[in-house]
């Protein structure tokens, strides 16, 4: 069976990496391909790494107020590589007011504080790109 | 009924403690009056009779001028001392037009990039009276240096100045990853400052050794108690080794906890604390002065606590967590805004935090009496507890080689990964209860009014750099920065050549960029 593939990355200067690490072990125990990037990578080393490693997911923690630069140049970037299928979640400090905004530009989860791991795990199951659905 | 009974670090608890339990318990040795070795019950004899804690309250956000405003407000309701909270540019040295500074300038704390930024956030605040705590680490010898010179241009001496600078990069490595340079020459710079404070700013706490970013990554109580006191530890040997006089410096030392949310054990883990580290002091280091054996330190109560669904039941964490702080023996405070689950806190949260703590101090009685749950049969025994599982750290670090060697081994890094890990399923499957979260859950929560910080911020910040690089004497600059290269490859200690470069105006980014060339940047290896 093909495991779906997640791509966890911290972009921006934050080095607040305790929610990446704990969704990253948590996505890995329900049984998925994890490849965490560690910390500070730019928008284009996430969607380098999310190609090389043939991501299904991209799941971005972010808590430091700068979403609103960040993912509008990941899906730009990622719709450049053709890889308009890979599922994009954020996790971290979202203003109400930047919720339609991120889910405009396509970001498909967006997971609050408080959010139960297995909601995140439901959620990555149920819309990760379909061609691991189908198998 | 419940099952199993335990604190929220995971550590069992009897239902009943009594005289058997603090039987091995002699008070002379073990605990002391407060004011005497080891300190358990208290640094000061007469406790808060004599001082109350300076309510000291974590701010920083956007330019410098929205900031100064700030502390103005924050003087004004009766805050007594200013802690400043740098933005994430300013942390990891990067001028606001760096590449990764985008979308980040102001946003979790105020942009300082050159003297021209100190100078607003200062501007009417007299530096010879107020006390200031500067949250900053990797470029803290770069801040501290703004600061002086600005208090020479307010025409203060540097012999008045009183305050504390973070300066701890050991728990960069460990929890809060914001550092730059490879922990040897990071560790170096630390003791730059413990060298120059100690023959010019005497009255400048040099270093605030700290185990609340520990906690907050995820580490159990004992866990922050012995992650931070060993890094304690490597600072004083690093300062013995380079040559200081333990009995100069190790006074100008300074802690900084966690207040969490499992009352008693928070309560523990400060006197285990302060008698540990006496013992470590005395024993391991042999200083013969109780100013270098007694532990000050600052409290915060625990930013993790706090829940985005219900805000308002964070005021009642917070003064709960704070409670636990005093009855410790804190020697100042951070409370945490409601709001702050969500945002950077709006002006009306940051009074109601700093009214918490005046009621505390002023309506609860709980400042008439030191170390008032002292014999108690459980803190007791908890607080032996703590003290034994923090020493076992110590010697697996030991054996290790130390503090550097064990986080170039990834070990205090992966200890607190398991821990977070932990806490998270127990809260996943309700063993944990987070009122609001995952029990007594409201659908209709109430949305709270936050603070937003928009580019303007950036812009204005943007703007002042390129003022400040048109105006200042541009080969002034290359040559400060030229001479900080050439000290930083030799032996000269490094504070004084900040000093010279923030006086011609020289940026953070510059500046740092001049000690990357010559030492390289770290990289972790990320491991989940």
């Amino acid at each position: 069976m093909t495991k779906i593939r997640v791509v966890i990355a911290k972009p921006g200067l934050d080095g607040h990496d305790r929610g990446a690490r704990v969704i990253a072990r948590a996505l890995r125990d329900a049984g998925m391909e994890v490849i965490y990037t560690g910390l500070r990578q730019t928008p284009e080393q996430i969607v380098a790494a999310a190609l090389q490693e043939d991501a299904d997911v991209i799941g971005l923690s972010i808590l430091s107020g700068a979403h609103m630069h960040i993912c509008p140049r990941i899906m730009e970037l990622l719709a450049e590589k053709g890889l308009r299928d890979v599922l994009v979640v954020v996790g971290g400090i979202i203003p109400d007011v930047d919720i339609p905004k991120l889910q405009d530009m396509g970001v498909r989860g967006i997971f609050l504080p408080g959010t139960p791991m297995q909601e995140i795990v439901d959620f990555i199951t149920k819309h990760a790109r379909s061609r691991v659905g189908s198998l | 009924m419940k099952s199993a009974f335990a604190t929220v670090s995971g550590r069992p608890v009897a239902p009943l403690y009594t005289p058997a339990d603090v039987a091995a318990l002699d008070y002379r040795r073990d605990l002391g009056d407060p004011g005497e070795f080891p300190y358990t019950r208290g640094i000061h004899p007469n406790g808060y009779r004599g001082r109350i804690w300076t309510m000291r309250q974590f701010a920083g956000f956007g330019t410098p001028e929205d900031t100064n405003q700030r502390y103005r407000q924050l003087l004004a309701a009766g805050g007594t001392g200013l802690s400043v909270a740098f933005d994430l540019p300013t942390l990891m040295g990067r001028d606001p037009d760096h590449e990764l500074s985008l979308g980040e300038v102001g946003k979790c704390g105020v942009n300082v990039a050159s003297l021209a930024d100190m100078e607003v956030l200062f501007d009417g605040i007299d530096l010879g009276s107020v006390t200031t705590s500067m949250t900053i680490n990797s470029p803290a010898p770069m801040i501290l240096a703004m600061y002086l010179v600005v208090a020479e241009k307010q025409g203060v001496g540097w012999e008045r100045l009183s305050g504390t600078i973070q300066n701890d990069i050991l728990k960069e490595f460990i929890a809060q990853k914001e550092y730059i340079y490879p922990p040897r020459p990071s560790m170096r710079l630390v003791t730059d400052v413990f060298a120059f404070c100690a023959g010019r700013v005497p009255r400048w706490n040099t270093i605030s050794v700290s185990g609340y970013h520990i906690r907050e990554a995820g580490a159990t109580a004992a866990q922050e108690l012995a992650f931070t006191l060993r890094d304690g530890i490597e600072y004083v040997q690093y300062g013995i080794d380079a040559g200081l006089d333990v009995e100069v410096f190790a006074p100008r030392i300074s802690f900084f906890f966690n207040a969490h949310s499992d009352f008693f054990e928070e309560i523990a883990k400060y006197r285990a604390a302060r008698r540990m580290w006496a013992h470590v002091m005395r024993d391991r280091f042999n200083a013969r002065s109780p100013r270098s054996w007694q532990l000050r330190f600052h409290a915060q109560t625990a930013g993790v606590s706090l829940t985005a669904q219900q805000p308002y039941n964070n005021v009642v964490r917070t003064a709960l967590q704070a409670l636990a702080a005093v009855l410790g023996g804190a020697q100042s405070l951070h409370t945490n805004s409601l709001d702050e689950a969500l945002a950077l806190p709006t002006a009306e949260a940051a009074t109601l935090a700093l009214r918490t703590q005046q009621i505390l101090a002023h309506e609860t009685g709980v400042t008439g009496i030191v170390d008032p749950l002292g014999g108690s049969y459980f803190v007791e025994t908890l607080t032996r507890e703590l003290e034994e599982e923090a020493l076992e750290y110590f010697d697996t670090i030991d054996r290790m080689g130390g503090m550097v060697a064990a986080i170039e081994r990834g070990f205090p890094q992966q200890e607190i990964a398991e821990s977070a890990y932990r806490f998270q399923q127990a809260v996943e499957r309700g063993d944990r209860v987070i009122v609001g979260v995952n029990e007594f859950v409201d659908e209709d929560d109430d949305r709270i009014g936050t603070l937003y910080i928009d580019q303007t911020a950036a812009d204005t910040q943007l703007a002042r750099l390129e003022r400040v690089r048109a105006a200042r004497d541009g080969d002034a600059v290359r040559r400060a920065l030229a001479r900080l290269q050439e000290g930083a490859r030799g032996g000269a200690n490094t504070m004084p050549l900040f000093v010279d470069a923030v006086r011609v105006y020289a940026t953070i980014g510059e500046m740092c960029d001049a000690l990357r060339d010559v030492w390289g940047e770290y990289e972790e290896v990320p491991v989940i």
